[in-house]
C-alpha cells in the first residue's frame, strides 16, 4: 500500500468494470460504430465524388462553342446543366442550394476564341462544402481541349495556351478546408465522444443505480474506483484511433507519415484530459440525465472552437482565446500535423503543455469533487 | 464487554430539515437491536452516519471502539452495511458480485470465501444467474451474503426484508440469530411488527430522536395503551363511529374482531358504554398496537 492505494483493490475495480463494459450491448456498439459510422459519414459526405451536380447556365448567345462546351462538362458526368432565365435565378439557387454551380458564358464568347482573345468562363461554385465540389472542379482542367474538334489547328489548346478558360469563383467557403483536413479531427472527436461521454455515465450510472452507496461503504479509495473506471476507457479509445486510422488509410487514402509513436502518447495525454472531464461532470451530476447534458454542452464548442468545423484563423479573437483553452484544438493540431504533414516531436510538444496542463487542473478538480460520503 | 455502537447526541439536518435530533445510542455487543420509526424518521440517515457515509452536524460516538468522525476507514473494514436499496450490480452475477466484494476487502481466500458463503446462504444453484434476474427475496440473501462475507463483527441492516415473502423473511431471520450467536452485532431497521418481536431491544425513531427504547416486552407493557375488543354484528359502523368518540386513537376491524385502544381508560370505558350491542373485553397490546400508536402520536 502506498499512500493508502491497493493495488489489490483497483485490480478488483478494474475486473469489475471490465466485465460490465464487456456485457454492457450499447457501450459496445457504441464503441465500435460510433466510430466506424462517424468515419463514413462524415468521410463520405466529404470524400466521395459525388456526380450529376446541380448546374445553371447563364448564355446570351447560345452559341455552338457554348454547345460544345455544355456537352462535354455533362459528359464528365459531374454536372447536370440546365438553362437559367436571370441572374436572380441564378442567386437564388446558389443560396438555395438547388445549384452548386453556375456558369456564366460571356457574350459574344465565340468570337472571342476565335479571335484568339482566349475568354474566361466564370464558374460561380457553392463551396460549402469543398470536398462535394472538388471533383467536379478538378475535372474542369481537362476541358479546355473541348473545342479542339472545332477549332482550326492554330486555336487548339497546347500544354501553355488554352483557346479559353474557366475561372472559378468559390463561394461561402472560400478556404476550401480538405477531406484529409477533416479525418484527423473526427479521430479527436469520435475520441471525445467516446472516452469523456462514456466515463460520465459508468460513473453516474453508479450513483443512480445505487451502488455508489454501496461502493463508499466499502474499503476501496476514490482513486482506485477511478483509475479503475478509467483503463478500460484508455484502452477502449486507443482501440478506436486504431480502427479510424486503419479505416481511413484504406477507404480514404489517408497518408500515415510523421512520428505515429509521438502521436500515440499524445492521443493518451488528450484522452487523459477528456476522462478528467468526464469524471467531473459525474461527480457534479446527480443523474445520468444531467452527465449528459454537461457532456454534450462541452461537446458542441469543442466541434465549433477547435478548429475542426471552422478554420481556427477565421474565428473571431475571443473565439480563439476559448479555442486554446480547449484539449481538443491542440489534440487536432497535432493529429493533422503529425498525419498529414509528417510532423515530429518538435512541432509536437508545444501543443502538448496545454493539454497537459488542462488535464492536470481538471484532474485535481475531479478528485478533490469525488465525494467520500453521501452528503 | 465494550458496546459495538455507543454514540451521543448525534445531529443531522438536510437544509432546514432537522432528520437526526440528538440521537444517543448504545448497543452492547452479540444484540440484536431493532430500529423501527415511521417513514422519513432517520433510519437511515443514522445508519449512514455510523458507517461514515454521512457526516454528523454535530455529536459523535464509537462503531465498534473506533470513532465514527475520524475512523469511517477502519469502521468500513469491520461492518457490514446492507443498503436499503438494492445496490449490488444487476450485469454481474451472484458470483462474481461477491468475488468483487471479498477482493475489495482483500481477501486471500477469495474464492474459498465466496463459495462458503453461497453455500450458507444458499445461493449455490443460483451462482451464475445475473444479480439483476433474482427474484426481491434472493436479490436480499445476496446482499446479506455480501455483508457477512467478510467476517465483519457488526451488521447495519437498512429494512433488508423489504418486500421479501414470509417464509424467506423467517429464514432471514432465524440466520440473523445463527449471526448473532456467533458474536455478530446487529442493528437492523425494519417495518415488520414480527420481526421487532424477533430483536432483543427495539429503538423506536420518531422526527430523528428515540422514543421508546427497550426489549419488545418491556416496550408493550410500558406503553400504558388501553385496548379493548368486541365481537358481534354491524362492527364496521360501530367502528366509523367509535373513531369519532373521545379519546379512541384506533378502532379497526379485524375479521369479525373491533379493537379500539387509547390511552385514556375512563374515555374508552365511555365510549364501549355508547355501542351496548357489543360485549366488550379487555386485550392486552400487541407491538403493532403500540406502534400505530406512537405513529398517531403527534410530534
Ligand atoms: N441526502 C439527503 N438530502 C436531503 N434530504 C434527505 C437526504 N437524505 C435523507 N433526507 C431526508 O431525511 C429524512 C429522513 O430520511 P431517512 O432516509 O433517514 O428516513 P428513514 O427513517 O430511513 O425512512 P424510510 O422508513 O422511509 O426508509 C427524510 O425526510 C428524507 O427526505
Ligand atoms: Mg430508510
Amino acid at each position: 500500500m502506498i499512500g493508502g492505494f491497493s493495488f489489490r483493490r483497483f485490480l478488483a475495480v478494474l475486473r469489475k468494470e471490465w466485465i460490465q463494459v464487456r456485457r454492457d450491448p450499447l457501450t459496445l456498439q457504441m464503441i465500435i460504430a460510433l466510430p466506424v459510422m462517424q468515419l463514413f459519414l462524415f468521410g463520405f459526405a466529404i470524400n466521395t465524388d459525388p456526380k450529376h451536380l446541380p448546374a445553371g447556365l447563364l448564355s446570351v448567345d447560345h452559341s455552338r462553342y457554348e454547345r460544345s462546351i455544355v456537352a462535354a462538362l455533362q459528359n464528365t458526368g459531374y454536372y447536370e446543366i440546365r438553362t437559367l432565365d436571370s441572374e436572380a435565378e441564378a442567386e437564388r439557387g446558389l443560396a438555395q442550394g438547388q445549384l452548386l454551380f453556375v456558369i456564366n458564358m460571356p457574350a459574344g464568347f465565340d468570337r472571342a476564341v476565335d479571335r484568339g482573345e482566349r475568354p474566361m468562363i466564370l464558374m460561380d461554385a457553392d463551396a460549402t462544402d469543398p470536398a462535394a465540389i472538388g471533383g467536379a472542379t478538378a475535372a474542369l482542367a481537362a476541358l479546355t481541349t473541348a473545342l479542339d474538334r472545332d477549332l482550326p489547328a492554330s486555336l487548339r489548346s497546347t500544354p501553355a495556351i488554352a483557346p479559353f478558360r474557366f475561372a472559378l469563383h468559390p463561394r461561402y467557403n472560400p478556404e476550401q478546408l480538405t477531406v484529409l483536413n477533416i479525418v484527423p479531427g473526427l479521430i479527436c472527436v469520435v475520441l471525445t465522444i467516446s472516452t469523456m461521454f462514456v466515463t460520465t455515465l459508468s460513473i453516474t450510472r453508479e450513483t443512480e443505480r445505487g451502488t455508489m452507496e454501496n461502493l463508499l461503504a466499502m474499503p476501496v479509495r476514490p482513486i482506485e474506483v477511478m483509475l479503475a473506471k478509467v483503463i478500460p476507457y484508455i484502452v477502449i479509445g486507443y482501440g478506436q484511433v486504431m480502427l479510424i486510422m486503419v479505416i481511413a488509410a484504406i477507404v480514404f487514402g489517408l497518408p500515415l507519415r510523421g512520428e505515429i509513436s509521438w502521436l500515440w502518447l499524445a492521443l493518451g495525454l488528450f484522452i487523459a484530459s477528456n476522462l478528467a472531464l468526464g469524471i467531473t461532470f459525474s461527480t457534479i451530476a446527480r443523474n445520468q440525465m444531467q452527465a449528459i447534458q454537461m457532456a454534450q454542452f462541452t461537446l458542441l464548442p469543442s466541434l465549433l472552437l477547435s478548429g475542426f468545423m471552422f478554420p481556427f484563423q477565421g474565428m473571431p479573437r475571443w473565439a480563439q482565446w476559448a479555442g486554446e483553452i480547449l484539449p481538443i484544438t491542440h489534440a487536432l493540431r497535432i493529429v493533422r500535423g503529425v498525419l498529414l504533414k509528417g510532423n515530429g516531436i518538435a512541432e509536437i510538444l508545444p501543443e502538448l503543455w496545454p493539454i497537459a496542463l488542462f488535464t492536470l487542473v481538471v484532474g485535481v478538480i475531479a478528485m478533490r469533487s469525488y465525494r467520500e460520503t453521501l452528503d | 464487554m465494550n458496546a459495538a455502537i455507543n454514540i451521543s447526541d448525534l445531529h443531522k439536518s438536510y437544509g432546514r430539515r432537522k432528520v437526526v435530533d440528538g440521537l444517543s445510542l448504545t448497543v452492547p455487543t452479540g444484540e440484536i437491536c431493532g430500529f423501527l420509526g415511521a417513514n422519513g424518521s432517520g433510519k437511515t440517515t443514522t445508519i449512514r452516519m455510523l458507517c461514515g457515509l454521512v457526516k454528523p452536524d454535530s455529536g459523535g460516538g464509537t462503531c465498534l471502539g473506533l470513532d465514527i468522525m475520524r475512523d469511517a476507514a477502519q469502521i468500513r473494514r469491520q461492518v457490514g452495511y446492507m443498503t436499503q436499496r438494492f445496490s449490488f450490480y444487476e450485469d454481474l452475477t451472484v458470483a462474481e458480485n461477491l468475488d468483487f466484494v471479498a477482493a475489495v476487502f482483500e481477501r486471500d481466500d477469495r474464492a474459498e470465501a465466496v463459495r462458503d458463503t453461497m453455500d450458507r446462504m444458499g445461493l449455490a444453484e443460483r451462482a451464475h444467474q445475473l444479480a439483476g434476474q433474482l427474484s426481491g427475496g434472493w436479490k436480499q440473501r445476496l446482499a446479506l451474503a455480501a455483508c457477512i462475507l467478510h467476517r465483519p463483527k457488526l451488521l447495519l441492516l437498512d429494512e433488508p426484508t423489504a418486500g421479501v415473502d414470509a417464509k424467506a423473511r423467517r429464514e432471514f431471520w432465524d440466520l440473523l440469530h445463527d449471526l448473532a450467536a456467533e458474536g455478530l452485532t446487529v442493528l437492523v431497521s425494519t417495518h415488520y411488527m414480527d420481526e421487532a418481536a424477533r430483536c432483543g431491544r427495539i429503538v423506536y425513531l420518531s422526527d430523528g430522536r428515540i422514543v421508546v427504547q427497550g426489549t419488545p416486552d418491556a416496550v408493550t407493557g410500558g406503553s400504558g395503551l388501553v385496548l379493548f375488543e368486541a365481537t358481534g354484528t354491524g362492527l364496521d359502523l360501530a367502528a366509523r363511529a367509535l373513531r369519532a368518540a373521545a379519546g379512541v386513537e384506533s378502532a379497526a376491524v379485524f375479521g369479525t374482531a373491533l379493537r379500539i385502544a387509547g390511552i385514556d381508560r375512563a374515555a374508552l370505558h365511555a365510549a364501549t358504554d355508547a355501542t351496548p350491542d357489543l360485549i366488550w373485553q379487555e386485550v392486552p397490546p400487541t407491538l403493532e398496537d403500540v406502534f400505530i400508536h406512537l405513529l398517531g402520536r403527534p410530534a
